[in-house]
């Protein structure tokens, strides 16, 4: 029902009602729309006044540039996979995904990214901090950067979150611990440990207690066990247990026309939940899609991938144009690189960091941009496997990050200090002036 | 369907091998009196270490922190060499040994323990091969600890270990040692030279040269071509049908990543050439280079790493990344700023070199160091202070003025968690239930608290899930539950008062009494409690206890 009221109501077809009185009665009839213990006014706020949000779609494993937004059909390189036509002019993607073709013109396809890391947990570091790996230190990712710059105190729980099982979750790296992504492992189906074992009488005995046994420690060691965060964490984790703000992550609350529309997988309920989550107020959510390392198959493969993909993506987009919240949320889909041109004996695709491709666009970027080109036609056999040559407008991945934190309001190159007092940028890059809107 | 005819036989076998491994390990008596006589000649080891801290605290104007309670130290050395909480059996025993020396003899009892050198041998393994399982079929991680282990439980002296980690020969499941070398094995792609070459530089020497596998340190002296005449000693590494061997006619080429072009390096080391003998393996080679006894870097990287895990912070952080030792400092270009905080100030000598020398010239016996270490002055000061200044703690903390707050590892929880949840000590006479709970219950708990892996001596905060599993995961439930056998039903069954019952938690869950403001805010509400309930009471408690800072950190 929820389409109801959606912000298309406020425009001039209905000048009588303004969009706060209708989500006054949105919330009073306990519609869907506004989520259950939301300062109104957070929710109200839509459009470009709204304090922008991330979302990162994860395409864990490396998706292929060439089975997505970057297809070249009829070539050597090209393999079965067909082309599209996009709601774009002139923007052809791969046939799998003719639900992104109709919303793709609201983002901005890159295919030109450049990075030096051709392995999965180096290749992951670097596209989730926009650093290459350091032995000396961890870079912070962009959620935790944006986390920690742009904090949200009506928040009861926490404001980085990653959805869905993935070995490298993004981390706080030299920011802290505390703004290491909270990772629900499996949404639309509860948070681990987040039921007190015991009723609340004896809850509250057992917490008064622990008051009491905190104070005896902190004697003599005020400052000391304030760097702990100890206190912090467990009052966080206590807000969160009774917080009426985890009902974002509740997406059977959803009418099933919504959750129909982002498919009946995990990852279609984890780009539902991650709506829900900016909506609440949430800074940057994570949401991974596994299952992209095609070494064998790769045609087969993405064909299955595309299948979640697809649905989700498209309905994540048309949802945040839908709630005019797409102008505050930043959308990024992602992996750690793209794959081989040549296509090896077992039909699949190896590593390639070397010129692939990725969506950006919300959080009030410029739209309709297709930048770069990766070869299209190499002519022999022999160039398809060396095709050394790099992408046409190469793209770095630090200058991605640059743009994306500027566009979020983050001073992207504040040189903050590390915990050994090493002088750091969050992002070592120059915005991509084209991706900005002219202000 | 036909594989449920299997079935049982798995299972069979599963428990087969879960007995058998539970109970494989020698089963051995308490220390006696005979084996837990602390090494004797320690005093003089001992005073210099605390000169040094006396001159350093002075020359700093820093006012050390007060001398800690013998209990409180207790709970140190056990935290640090086995990972757990003294039992309450440990602890009555403790505060009836009215002998001389009571810590140092305690201290010689725990390093001949086996919880010891299982523990520490995990400890140690992080650095030599960080935490990946990696490939089962070529490498056991497994058997690198086990070996380790009985290193650690037999004493040997640290250089050999050394040596036959990076020089030995064979089959990983026969000689498991070589395992440091598997573990640098990439299906495919054969033996990472490179990698090898950066972790046994970070392992044994502790410095970082890693980075300059690629293009020059950026901070520090490291040069390219220095990396590659490291790596080039394990360039004729070779995997055959017997395990690792050296196979001579290997020649070790690197590439140019400008011109593309490939030359063949020979091995050489970037200092010290005249450690380096002239005969035998490349391997052999440098093995003899790093544990060279004029090689000072290899006992003060060791040193630092010990240091680190009893204290929970290295001297010197990170811990594998050391400066140059004083007065061997490599000529070439610094940067700005590169002088480490913890420099030499004129007369002073340095922490690492007088531990180096130390262990050095005492057989290089680890189990002697650690009882240098938990005897000095800084091992035995309290964790608190009247000062309340952020700026001076912290430079007291710099200077172990005050015992660092550090975070337990997920291991330490754990292994705290169950043994606190036993009045009798788990360790390898333990019921083998204990046992297999401990062995199979551990690993997950470690990977949803957070596994640090490598990193582990980081200086970290709490996180909002290890709150949350502290105070609603399942293990926490059924280790405080109050049935007949857990420690919270006998204290609250047994115990024949109620400040009885409330000094039996405190001490079992934190190694200590209650104060008199704890006592008088418990003793009320036990005392209306029904007999019928006190086993809740006592529930409520342990919660409390464990979740309170005071159990998840060390102090």
């Amino acid at each position: 029902m929820s389409k109801s009221v959606s912000t298309n109501s406020a425009g001039p077809n209905s000048p009588l009602v303004s969009r706060r009185d209708l989500l006054k009665a949105a919330f009073a009839s306990g519609l869907s729309f506004t989520l259950p213990g939301l300062d109104l006014r957070a929710a109200e706020t839509r459009g470009d006044e709204r304090q922008k949000s991330l979302i990162v779609i994860w395409l864990g494993g490396g998706a292929s540039q060439l089975e997505t937004w970057d297809p070249h059909p009829g070539t050597l390189i090209g393999g079965p996979t067909k082309s599209i036509k996009t709601k774009l002019p002139g923007l052809e993607i791969a046939d799998l995904y003719p639900r992104v073709a109709e919303q793709i013109h609201e983002l901005n396809v890159i295919r030109s990214l450049v990075s030096k890391e051709g392995d999965h947990e180096r290749g992951t570091y670097m596209l989730k901090t926009g650093y290459r790996p350091d032995p000396t230190l961890i870079h912070p990712s962009l959620g935790a950067i944006a986390s920690h710059e742009l904090p949200n105190d009506k928040l009861e729980i926490p404001s980085h979150i990653s959805l869905l099982d993935t070995q490298w979750p993004a981390r706080g790296g030299f920011l802290g611990e505390i703004f290491d992504a909270f990772k629900i492992y499996d949404p639309g189906n509860g948070i681990r440990n987040l039921k007190a074992r015991v009723g609340d009488d004896r809850q509250q005995q057992r917490l008064k207690a622990l008051d009491v046994v905190s104070k005896s420690f902190q004697a003599g060691r005020r400052v000391q066990v304030e760097n702990t965060l100890h206190q912090l964490t467990v009052e966080r984790a206590l807000r969160m247990m009774t917080s009426e703000q985890l009902k974002a992550i509740e997406v059977e609350h959803e009418p099933s026309v919504i959750r129909e529309a982002y498919g009946d997988t995990p990852f279609g309920r984890g780009c539902l939940a991650a709506r829900r989550l900016v909506e609440t107020g949430v800074r940057a959510v994570e949401v991974t899609l596994m299952g992209w390392d095609t070494h064998a198959n790769n045609f087969t493969g993405h064909e299955t991938q595309a299948k979640q993909l697809d649905p989700a993506l498209a309905a994540l987009i048309h949802d945040l144009k839908q709630r005019d919240l797409l102008a505050s949320t930043l959308v990024l889909c992602i992996g750690e690189f793209g794959r081989t041109p040549k296509i090896n004996p077992l039909e699949g695709r190896d590593h390639w960091p070397k010129g692939f491709s990725c969506l950006v666009g919300g959080g009030g970027l410029r739209s309709s941009l297709v930048i770069g080109e990766t070869d299209t036609e190499p002519q022999t056999e022999q160039d398809a496997s060396k095709s050394s040559k790099g992408p046409h407008d190469p793209i770095e991945v630090p200058d991605l990050f640059a743009t994306i934190l500027r566009q979020l309001g983050v001073e992207f190159d504040k040189e903050v200090l590390t915990p050994i007092g090493r002088p750091m940028k969050f992002s070592s890059g120059k915005p991509i002036e084209r991706l900005m809107a002219s202000t | 369907m036909r594989w449920k005819l299997l079935l049982p036989g798995v299972v069979l076998l599963a428990v087969v091998w879960l007995v058998s491994f539970v109970t494989n390990q020698p089963l051995k008596g308490v220390a006696t009196e005979e084996t837990s006589r602390p090494t004797t000649d320690l005093d003089e080891s001992i005073q210099k270490v605390n000169s040094f801290f006396m001159q350093r605290w002075a020359g700093e104007d820093l006012q050390p922190a007060k001398k800690v309670d013998e209990l409180s130290v207790l709970r140190r050395i056990t935290l640090a060499l086995m990972g757990t909480v003294p039992s309450l059996e440990e602890i009555r025993a403790f505060e009836q040994d009215s002998g001389p020396d009571r810590l140092s003899r305690w201290t010689a009892r725990f390093l001949r323990d086996r919880r010891y050198a299982e523990y520490f041998a995990e400890r140690l393994a992080r650095g030599f091969v960080g935490v990946e399982g990696g490939q089962f079929i070529v490498y056991r991680r497994d058997r690198f600890l086990n070996w380790l282990s009985e290193q650690l439980e037999t004493n040997r002296p640290y250089p050999e270990l050394v040596r036959e980690m990076i020089a030995g020969d064979g089959l990983w499941t026969d000689e498991p040692e070589v395992n440091f070398l598997m573990a640098g094995y990439d299906d495919g792609e054969g033996f990472n030279n490179n990698k090898l070459a950066g972790r046994a530089v970070r392992a044994f020497l502790g410095q970082r040269i890693d980075c300059a596998q690629c293009h020059d340190h950026p901070f520090d002296h490291w040069k390219q071509h220095e990396f590659a005449g490291l790596a080039a000693h394990f360039g004729q590494l070779k995997l055959s049908p017997v395990g690792v061997r050296e196979d001579h006619d290997l020649k070790f080429e690197v590439e140019d990543r400008n011109t593309l072009e490939k030359k063949v390096v020979e091995p050489a080391v970037p200092f010290g050439e005249k450690w380096e003998p002239a005969d035998g393996t490349r391997r052999e080679r440098l093995a003899a280079w790093v544990t060279h006894p004029e090689n000072r870097r290899f006992e003060r990287a060791i040193v630092n790493r010990v240091w680190g895990l009893l204290f929970g912070r290295s001297w010197i952080e990170p811990v594998d990344d050391l400066p140059d030792p004083p007065g061997d400092e490599i000529a070439g270009p610094k940067v700005e700023g590169a002088k480490h905080p913890k420099a030499m100030k004129p007369g002073e000598s340095d922490l690492l070199d007088l531990l180096g020398a130390d262990f050095r010239e005492h057989g290089y016996e680890l189990r002697r160091l650690i009882e240098v270490i938990v005897a000095s002055k800084p091992f035995l000061l309290e964790s608190k202070s009247d000062i309340d200044d952020p700026a001076r703690l912290d430079r007291m903390k710099q200077h172990f003025a005050i015992f660092p707050l550090t975070r337990l590892r997920p291991e330490q929880i754990i292994g705290s968690l169950l043994q606190a949840s036993s009045l009798t000590t788990i360790d390898q006479n333990s019921h083998l239930i204990s046992r297999f709970i401990k062995l199979t219950r551990s690993n997950d708990f470690v990977k949803e608290y957070g596994d640090l892996g490598e990193n582990e001596l980081e200086d970290r905060a709490g996180t909002i899930p290890q709150a949350l599993l502290r105070m609603n995961g399942n293990l926490i439930g059924e280790t405080i539950d109050a049935k007949p056998f857990t420690a919270s039903g006998r204290i609250s069954q047994m115990a024949p008062d109620d400040a009885t019952r409330l000094e039996l938690c405190y001490l079992v869950c934190l190694t200590r009494r209650p104060t008199a403001e704890e006592s008088a805010f418990f003793l009320p509400v036990l005392e209306e409690t029904r007999p019928q309930r006190r086993g809740l009471f006592v529930e409520d408690l342990y919660w409390t206890l464990f979740n309170s800072p005071e159990f998840a950190w060390n102090h």
